[in-house]
């Protein structure tokens, strides 16, 4: 029936997982040494804060200052957060303080869908919905022109695509604190606001940060949908209203020219790893908070 | 003080159900958006042809290559993450059990690759694929694709697996069994409907990503006719379509994105029904 004998199988099946193991364990080094030889090019004749703080944006004649795209990635990005922040930790905490459980199994699907939906469908329904809206209503309203391709656009579509994301993490946060450090704080006469006030959110806190960063880091590195709605404008933005551009913009919408310019691809593979760096950055020290949690 | 703290938390109560509300409204307004738009332009002919002369003009055609070559691509990646991912969380969970520190850093490895933006993948694909001098063809974007959703499907494995009982894996030890043969037999069975799971969520992710697939891709009218052929994907299709400033044109845009959308819908449905049904396999402690 088998071709080989047991042991045979045995050893095989072995070399097969470790090679695999090997393979996995290995990726994000690969990651980062592929990408760093790819920009070594830049890097060889443009130094490092050159690079990060100039703000000249322009292959053709060999300036590339990626000033632009960093400011524009951290303003969408942080906006983003900041409606995606509140809304995420107030719902987490109705659904697993206030609710029944079977609250917990209707919100479930829709956190499963809302993580589903592709990224260009998020940018399709910002383009259909969020756009028109702040141009024709939310604009005039505040007396600001604006075309509607913008940051405000960008940070509302990314601030729904983490929502599952960071939910999903600070529901299981709430759930695995101990009922009876609630039970305790209750019983001593607290109103169930000031138990979640005082004890809940306190207990929580290095899991709700890790939470945040962890959006955060995954909003820094979101491509299409940001891509379909920011404007894609090279200048500094001066508010939520002006078009901007962000890193992974840059990378996905010059795929097509970057090899007729010259050192232009090793530019957009320097983008590439500044997205890695900050991903890996930013999950490193995350993960450091989560362990904290884990301890207490 | 009393009159205080009553109004503090019934407005934090009202705050927290205005959120969930916004939440779930949130996603209905997106279902809607999408379907209503979409039905409105999706037709038999869309589903079935692929673009013909004048398709980028609002002439006939429909994204039938995108579609398949979606599905090829995400198969493709899907099985190769499976033969890559299964030995590695089985390896985590069976081999490596008594090295707790070991498998903590393995974790942690595969959450911070978890963590990498798609693009970043597409970028590294795309320099890969120079380097060893391939086109853009089926088979670079499956590799790329391939890496992306590895990490995915091997958390995803592995959070089943280390449910799996200790005394089950005792329980075959002492009936003589080896290492690979707990991990296949044993372990593989056990957490079957998990594994089920893991493998159409990464598949999910993999059918819909268009950033890990912009540069390896590469883009074609044509049906999928071999791994060395640039392929559509369904993706890409939307975010083109979407572009153009004909109206009919972006009409396929939304059609497009309600088949990728059903597509997912189905999968994740798919993945659910699956999960129930195996539980027969599982031995319950």
């Amino acid at each position: 029936m088998y071709l080989l004998n047991r042991e045979q199988r045995h050893t095989v099946n072995t070399t097969w997982m470790i090679i695999s193991l090997l393979l996995v364990a290995f990726l994000p080094f690969l990651l980062f040494i592929g990408l760093y030889l790819k920009s070594l090019l830049i890097l060889h004749d443009h130094s490092l804060f050159d690079l990060i703080f100039s703000k000249t944006w322009k292959p053709s004649i060999g300036k590339f200052g990626f000033y632009p795209f960093i400011v524009g990635s951290i303003w969408v990005t942080v906006v983003a957060m900041l409606i995606t922040a509140p809304v995420c930790l107030l719902t987490a905490i109705y659904v697993t303080q206030y609710t029944k459980k079977f609250f917990l199994r209707i919100m479930h699907p829709a956190i499963d869908i809302l993580a589903g939906i592709p990224s260009v469908v998020y940018g399709l329904w910002g383009i259909l919905v969020i756009v028109p809206f702040i141009s024709r209503y939310l604009g005039p309203w505040l007396g600001i022109k604006t075309m509607g391709y913008s940051i405000l656009a960008a940070s509302f579509v990314l601030s729904i695509m983490i929502i599952p994301f960071v939910l999903n993490i600070l529901i299981e946060i709430f759930r695995s604190i101990p009922t009876e450090l609630k039970e305790a704080t209750l019983s001593l006469g607290a109103t169930q606001w000031q138990t979640i006030k005082h004890v809940l959110l306190r207990k929580a806190l290095p899991g709700i940060i890790a939470a945040f960063g962890f959006g955060l880091a995954r909003a820094f590195g979101e491509t299409m949908a940001v891509l379909m709605v920011v404007g894609n404008v090279v200048r500094l933005p001066q508010g939520v209203f002006d078009p901007g551009y962000t890193l992974p913009a840059l990378i996905a919408n010059n795929y097509g020219e970057m090899l007729s310019i010259p050192k232009y691809d090793s530019a957009l593979m320097f983008a590439a790893l500044l997205l890695l760096v900050v991903s890996l950055f930013f999950n490193l020290v995350m993960h450091f908070f989560i362990v904290r949690y884990n301890k207490y | 003080m009393r009159r205080v703290q009553k109004i503090e938390e019934k407005f934090f109560k009202l705050l927290m159900i205005l959120a969930t509300y916004f939440i779930l409204v949130i996603l209905a307004i997106i279902i809607y958006s999408i379907f209503e738009k979409g039905l409105k332009s999706i037709s038999w002919e869309m589903l079935t042809q692929v673009p013909k002369g004048g398709y980028y003009y609002g002439k006939g055609g429909g994204i039938l290559n995108a579609i398949l070559g979606s599905l090829s691509l995400a198969f493709g990646a899907t099985l190769l993450a499976f033969i890559i991912g299964l030995p590695v969380a089985l390896y985590l969970n069976v081999f490596l059990i008594r090295h707790k520190r070991v498998i903590g850093v393995i974790r942690f490895l595969l959450d911070l690759v978890w963590g990498i933006p798609s693009i970043v993948y597409g970028a590294f694909g795309f320099s890969l694929m120079i380097f060893f001098g391939f086109q853009t063809s089926l088979l670079a974007a499956i590799f790329t694709v391939t890496l992306f959703i590895l990490p995915i499907m091997i958390r995803s494995m592995d959070e089943i697996l280390c449910t799996v009982p200790i005394g089950l894996q005792e329980a075959a030890y002492s009936l003589g069994s080896n290492k690979s043969e707990i991990a296949f037999k044993i372990f593989t069975r056990q957490s079957f409907s998990g594994i089920i799971t893991a493998v159409l969520l990464s598949f999910g992710r993999g059918i819909g990503d268009a950033a890990a697939v912009l540069f390896t891709a590469g883009y074609t009218d044509h049906l999928p006719n071999g791994l060395l052929e640039p392929v559509a994907t369904l993706p890409l299709s939307i975010f083109f379509l979407l572009s153009s400033p004909v109206p009919e044109v972006q009409d396929r845009a939304y059609a497009s994105a309600l088949v990728l959308t059903l597509i997912i819908l189905i999968v994740s449905l798919f993945s659910r029904g699956l999960g129930k049904r195996y539980h027969k396999t599982k031995i319950n402690f």
